[in-house]
């Protein structure tokens, strides 16, 4: 008990630090989660265009979340021409997870929409491209989403393990707390990083819930005509 | 690109891989961390996942405990616990099975929970015992997903087994580390370089073992 006493008062004695470090480590977890999903959409709806080759696009963005983290930390800077410590390397390595991760939900969310649909909304004279924003996008979201979610728990859970190399995140209080056995700054480092992927989860479903209300009310909806019938 | 190269001339050299600190005592015992810390998990996450599938009890919490075990920062774990345990291998080893259990433990449990209920009902039907029924019906149909996870766990392990030699011990990290530590890149690059043809190599074995089991059992149905 005395214990989690003292790391409280470590925690809101190094408040600004903890602070500082959550913010680096959104810089990096951000902007990597954001560039997963965008550059997954368009490969997982090439992949589902060419039948043939589908299983081997997403078999194989999967295999790219068999690569270890910190030698790819280490790798890229060669490939990208910047240094090991650059803050690039790690947004640029932790996309490619987020990619691996991605392409497989978002490839079977669009696989998922119904023919019928997609050839009524032809018919009612759509164009591919705005079937594909208009019909396709929305149907498949709530799919997309639960890969959304995935990818940012395991971002913000991966993002610390570049504090070995000297890139600032809350990982860096685990590198502190060790090399200065300070056992409060490692356990408010695992609280923090935990608490800011709880927080980031609950923002996507609420950005879900903004974006496709209709998740929404058609549960909502459906409670009273359900007992209407049951009448 | 230059390092590029020198790191993969320093792999080529034999003498990289020989001697009690080279690339081949490294490589060896990372596997045997590896093997060591899955082998630990599966004792503890196997019984418990087939029970949890087998039974339908306990699920819930089986499955909130793979959530949150999954979303705790390794590197974390591994510093925290050797901050009690000391340099040496308990920590990282501690880490890496609590990492290990709950692929271990998720694919235990939806693989047998994947095996239809007909199937299970018409094998106790037939005067099959609990016991048998678990292991004649329920093991080997949910293999291919037990099998899986077990992939995943030793993945993760692969990868994670790198940071073992932060707090100390040896393993594939130990070179990475000296050469992080000594600005020496072409090491730094060929130790990274070793670890991520490891961890491709594991994962397209244990996808093959997959599809041949997948194989096998849809040719036996």
């Amino acid at each position: 008990m005395v214990e989690i006493l003292d790391w409280v008062r470590w925690g809101l004695n190094h408040s600004d630090r903890v602070l500082m470090l959550t913010f680096e480590h959104l810089r990096l977890s951000l902007p990597a989660i954001l560039a997963s999903l965008l550059v997954s959409v368009p490969i997982a709806a090439a992949a589902n265009r060419l039948r043939p080759l589908r299983e081997v696009i997403v078999s194989g963005t999967g295999l790219l979340y068999a690569m270890p983290s910190l030698p790819l930390f280490i790798v890229l800077p060669i490939i990208l021409g910047t240094g090991v410590r650059d803050m690039i390397n790690v947004v640029v390595a932790l996309t490619l997870f987020g990619i691996s991760l991605m392409v497989r939900s978002a490839a079977d969310g669009l696989a998922a929409v119904p023919e019928h649909i997609r050839l009524s909304a032809t018919a009612q004279g759509f164009s591919p491209w705005r079937r594909f924003i208009g019909v396709d996008l929305p149907l498949a979201g709530p799919a997309m989403l639960a890969g959304l979610r995935v990818v940012s728990v395991s971002t913000i859970s991966l993002v610390s393990v570049s504090a070995v190399l000297g890139v600032q995140s809350l990982g860096s209080l685990f590198t502190d707390g060790f090399q200065r056995s300070i056992v409060a700054s490692i356990v408010i480092g695992i609280l923090a990083t935990a608490l800011l992927a709880l927080l980031m989860d609950l923002l996507l479903v609420l950005l879900g819930r903004l974006l496709m209300p209709w998740t929404q009310t058609a549960r909502t909806s459906a409670g009273p005509v359900g007992r209407g019938r049951g009448r | 690109m230059n390092q590029l190269i020198e790191a993969v001339e320093l792999l080529l050299t034999p003498e990289t891989w020989t001697g009690a600190t080279g690339m081949g005592a490294r490589l060896l015992q990372h596997l045997q961390y590896t093997g060591l810390a899955v082998a630990l998990a599966a004792l503890i996450a196997l019984p418990i996942g087939l029970a949890v599938g087998h039974s339908g009890v306990g699920r819930g919490p089986a499955v909130m405990i793979t959530g949150v075990v999954r979303a705790l920062p390794t590197l974390g774990l591994i510093t925290l616990v050797a901050l009690f345990a000391g340099l040496g291998l308990t920590a990282p080893m501690v880490a890496l099975v609590i990492l290990a259990v709950p692929s271990i433990l998720a694919g235990a449990y939806s693989g047998v929970g994947s095996v239809d209920a007909p199937v299970v009902d018409a094998a106790s039907a037939q005067g099959m015992s609990t016991w048998q029924v678990l292991w004649k019906v329920e093991v080997p149909l949910g293999l291919p997903i037990i099998i899986g996870g077990l992939r995943l766990a030793v993945l993760q392990v692969v990868a994670t087994a790198t940071l073992a030699a932060y707090v100390g011990s040896g393993g594939l990290g130990a070179p990475l580390f000296l050469g992080l530590r000594t600005y020496d890149y072409p090491l730094l690059l060929a130790a990274s370089l070793v670890v991520i043809v490891l961890a491709i190599t594991l994962e397209v074995v244990f996808a093959l073992v997959q599809r041949v089991l997948r194989r096998a059992l849809r040719g036996t149905s």
